[in-house]
This record gives structure tokens, sequence and C-alpha cells, in this order.
């Protein structure tokens, strides 16, 4: 019981950072509210008994993540979003877009309402850290390369990318 | 539930008066160590010894005038320090100050909580402890304050990475994610032996973390005016000053757990109450030590700053993690 009030009450905070992040003017409010948002979700991943997920949710998203953004945000001195600027066709599509996903998965909920279903106890040792590391080095070890692989070349883009192009540039 | 809540809100309310105490003497103490560090007398007029200071400094503060500037961003102004407090307190939770033992006919662990992946919460707090100040400085719209804020991030961020790989060659070692766990994989030796590299990055990491000199540089008075600090006054000024103070008691927290033994020490099997006396030794010798460091070193400049930081430190703790992944692959 204190458990569905505590999700009823989290979710409740979750939709009105996330509701509040997308309607803010001001990027840096933006951002966080976003924080608020991650911050969130990864108390869902404790009440789900699932601390490391829980940690790293808030290290790589809530910290490093967004504190970039902010960074940026801050460094162009762009937290002031301008009133209609180049958004034009894009914020009907976005409200279309957005309530056929509401329908879609309010008609898959309600045809088969699995989310009001007991799941029943994960197994024991869920979402530990020891049996993470083993999954991702054994079963799903081609995505978690290909993963790397990409950050690798975001990375090594974005190095290219910032560099100055002459020798006379710096 | 409710005894672990009881027990929780008691260790709590313990903890968070012992930091309040001990922030309030830390800036004596400080105030006292720079001016014997310059040969000069320092504080000595309120109390004897000066002991009554850090009182005459906070009624002080709450007398000031709470000011907030014309075009700040009000509610991020106010919210500002809380930020920047809150993670700084929050990080003790999992500190263990003792073993396990008896009080008053009642086993407990001489640690907020003990949870299995203690570590990690170091690090996801750590890592939320940047937007306070940024936040600070962004919130105050003066360029002096944004600069420093922006100083703040920069360097948190350049700094963050080696400090977590250092952690990682800790957990490597131990092999454990638990926070005591690793004070009690310490017993046949500290890990500053086992991993001084590691000890070492961590210092410097954890230097330029708090901001403490010679990574100072946030809040430079002689070109930033102090920084994020420029337009804070009274009681919100004195919580920024009590989160500087507070890190650096966590700072010495930390670096004890992870690299000098924690509570650890001789005959603490006997009388676990020695752990919390050695644990607050090493601790106190780290603070002097900061201390030191700051009435020696001259500030870094910014290039010097993010040069250390990417090109010598993540690299030297990159090379350490590898490492060590291979001395425990072999020696397992």
């Amino acid at each position: 019981m204190g458990e569905l009030i505590a999700f009823y009450l989290l979710a409740g905070i979750a939709v009105a950072t996330a509701l509040a992040m997308v309607i803010t003017r001001n990027a840096v409010h933006s951002a966080l509210f976003l924080v608020l948002n991650l911050v969130v979700v990864a108390v869902f991943y404790l009440l789900l008994g699932a601390p490391f997920v829980a940690m790293v949710q808030i290290a790589v998203y809530a910290g490093a993540v967004m504190v970039l953004f902010l960074f940026v945000i801050m460094m162009l001195g762009a937290e002031r979003v301008g009133g209609t600027t180049g958004l034009r066709w894009q914020v009907p599509l976005a409200g279309a877009l957005g309530a056929a996903l509401i329908g879609g998965t309010l008609f898959a909920f309600l045809r088969a309402p699995a989310g009001l279903a007991p799941v029943g106890s994960p197994p024991v040792p869920f979402g530990d850290p020891a049996a993470i590391g083993e999954r991702l080095l054994t079963t799903y070890v081609l995505p978690f390369e290909i993963t790397s692989v990409l950050l690798l070349i975001a990375m090594i883009g974005a190095v290219v990318l910032a560099r100055d192009s002459g020798p006379e540039g710096k | 539930m409710a005894p672990f809540l009881v027990e929780a809100a008691i260790k709590s309310l313990i903890l968070v008066l012992l930091l309040l105490t001990g922030f309030a003497y830390l800036t004596l103490a400080e105030r006292k160590l720079i001016a014997d560090f310059q040969a000069r007398i320092g504080p000595n007029r309120a109390g004897p010894y000066g002991l009554l200071q850090p009182l005459a400094d906070a009624v002080k503060l709450f007398f000031k005038e709470d000011f907030i500037p014309e075009y700040a961003d009000r509610v991020l102004f106010v919210l500002a320090p809380l930020i920047t407090l809150i993670p700084t307190l929050l990080i003790f939770a999992v500190i263990p100050f003792g073993p396990e033992l008896t009080l008053f006919g009642y086993r407990t662990r001489l640690q907020l909580t003990d949870v299995h992946v203690g570590v990690l919460y170091i690090v996801a707090v750590t890592s939320i402890s940047v937007y306070g100040i940024t936040l600070a400085g962004w919130a105050s719209n003066n360029k002096y304050a944004l600069l420093g804020g922006i100083r703040a991030s920069a360097q948190m961020i350049s700094y963050e990475l080696a400090m977590g790989l250092a952690i990682v060659s800790v957990v490597l070692t131990t092999g454990t994610l638990q926070v005591s766990g690793i004070v009690e994989a310490q017993r046949n030796g500290w890990l500053i032996f086992l991993q001084p590299v590691a000890a070492v990055i961590f210092f410097i990491t954890g230097l330029a973390e708090i901001k403490r000199a010679p990574f100072d540089l946030v809040e430079a008075e002689q070109e930033l005016t102090a920084g994020y600090l420029t337009e804070y006054s009274s009681m919100k000024f004195a919580l920024f000053f009590m989160s500087e103070y507070v890190k650096m008691i966590g700072f010495g927290a930390l670096m004890t757990t992870f690299f000098l033994g924690g509570y650890l020490g001789p005959f603490v099997d006997l009388y676990p109450g020695l752990g919390v006396v050695y644990f607050t030794l090493k601790v106190g010798f780290l603070i002097f030590v900061l201390i030191w460091l700051r009435a020696t070193l001259p500030r870094i400049r910014y290039d010097q700053l993010m040069s250390l930081g990417w090109k010598v430190l993540l690299p030297l703790s990159l090379a350490n993690v590898m490492g060590t992944a291979v001395v425990v692959a072999l020696t397992a």
C-alpha cells in the first residue's frame, strides 16, 4: 500500500516536471526540470529494487549529461528561447504525434491491462552490479560493443569538429 | 520498518549536529592555523583562545542585510545555497565512522546506511553537487558570478572523471561496492600502499572537486571578486561557507575510508569505540594538510588546471585502472 502511494506521488512529480520542462520558456529552468525528472526516475528504480541502475541513472544522466547541457546553455547565453523562431509546422505535428502515442499506449493498456496485474517478485540478484556486468560481457556483448564503438565515433567526431581547421586558427 | 526509521533518524540528527559543530570550529581552526603559518596571532578576542569566534561570526551573519539583486533569478538565487549544501551532507550517509558495536544493548553500525552500492552512491552524489555553485553563478545575473559558475562546472566536470577512475581502481582492488566492505578489506594493509597512484590522483582531484587551494580559481578574489559568491550575503553566504567546510570534512572522510583504512587501527576489535577516535584523527590530519596546502601553494592558472586534469591525471588514472585490472585478473 505504501509503495502504491509512493508510486502515484512520484508518478505525479515525474509527469509534472516533464510537462514543466517542455512548457518553461527559460532553457536553464527547462534543464533543471529535466534533472528533477531524471532523479524521480532513479527513485522509481530504487522502488523496483534496482539500486545499481538507480545510482547509474543519477551519476550519468542527472549528473554528467545534464551538467554538460547546463554548461553549454550558460556558455552560449542561450537561456531565453525566442517567441516562435523556426518552430511553425513542428508544433502541430508534435501535438499530433504525442496524442497518437498516448492513444496507442492507452489502447494497448486497456486491451490487456498488464500493468495492473501483480508482476511477481523479480529474481533475487536483480539489478546486481555483478549480474549486469556478466550479462553485458556474455549474452549482450555484441550490442554492448556496438554501443561503445558508436560512442567512440561520436567522441572522435566531436573532437574533429571542434578543432581549428587551419594552422592560423590559434 | 519503524525501528529502522527511528535508528536512521537518531543517527542523522547526531551526524548533522556533529557536522555543524565541526564546520563552526573548522573555520576557527583554519584561521588560527593560517595565522600560525604566516606568523600572525589570529582571532583571540572572543572568549579564551578565540573559542567563541564562530559564535560571533554566526551572530554577525544573522544581522547582515539579506540582499537579492534586482535582476537575479529570485527562485534559483534562493535555492542555490541549499542545492549546494544538501549533496555535501548526503555524502555522509554511507561513510562508516566505526565498526559494528553494541550501544545501550543495541547492536548497531556507526554508519547511517550500508547500501551495497555505496561507492556508486558517492559517485552519484558528487556528480550532482556541481549544480549548486553553477546555478548560484547564473542566478546572480552578474558577469563575475557567471564566470565563477562556469569555471566551477568546467573544473568539476574535468576532474570528476579522473576521480571516478581512481575510485574504480579501489573497487577493483577490494572487489566490493560496499563502503564498509572497502574498509574491512584494508585489514591487511591500507590501500594507500596498494594503490599509491590512485591515492595521489584521488587527493588531487578531490582538492579540485571541493575547490580548495591551489584549485580555488572558482572564487578567485583578485579576478572574479569571489566568483559565484559575489552577490550573496547574510545567511545565504553562510550556507555556501558551511557547505565549503563540510565538503572539507567529507573529502577527509572519503580519503580516509578509501585509502587510509577508515576506522581501522590497533585494538579496534577489542574496543570498537576506538574506531571513531582513529577515524577522527585521520580526518583531522587530512584537514590539517588541506589548510597547510592553502597556506603554502599559490593558485594555479586556468589553462594549467585544464591541462593537468585532462592531459596528466586522466591518462594516469586510466593506466592505473588497466594495470589494476590486469593484476586482479592474474591473481584471482
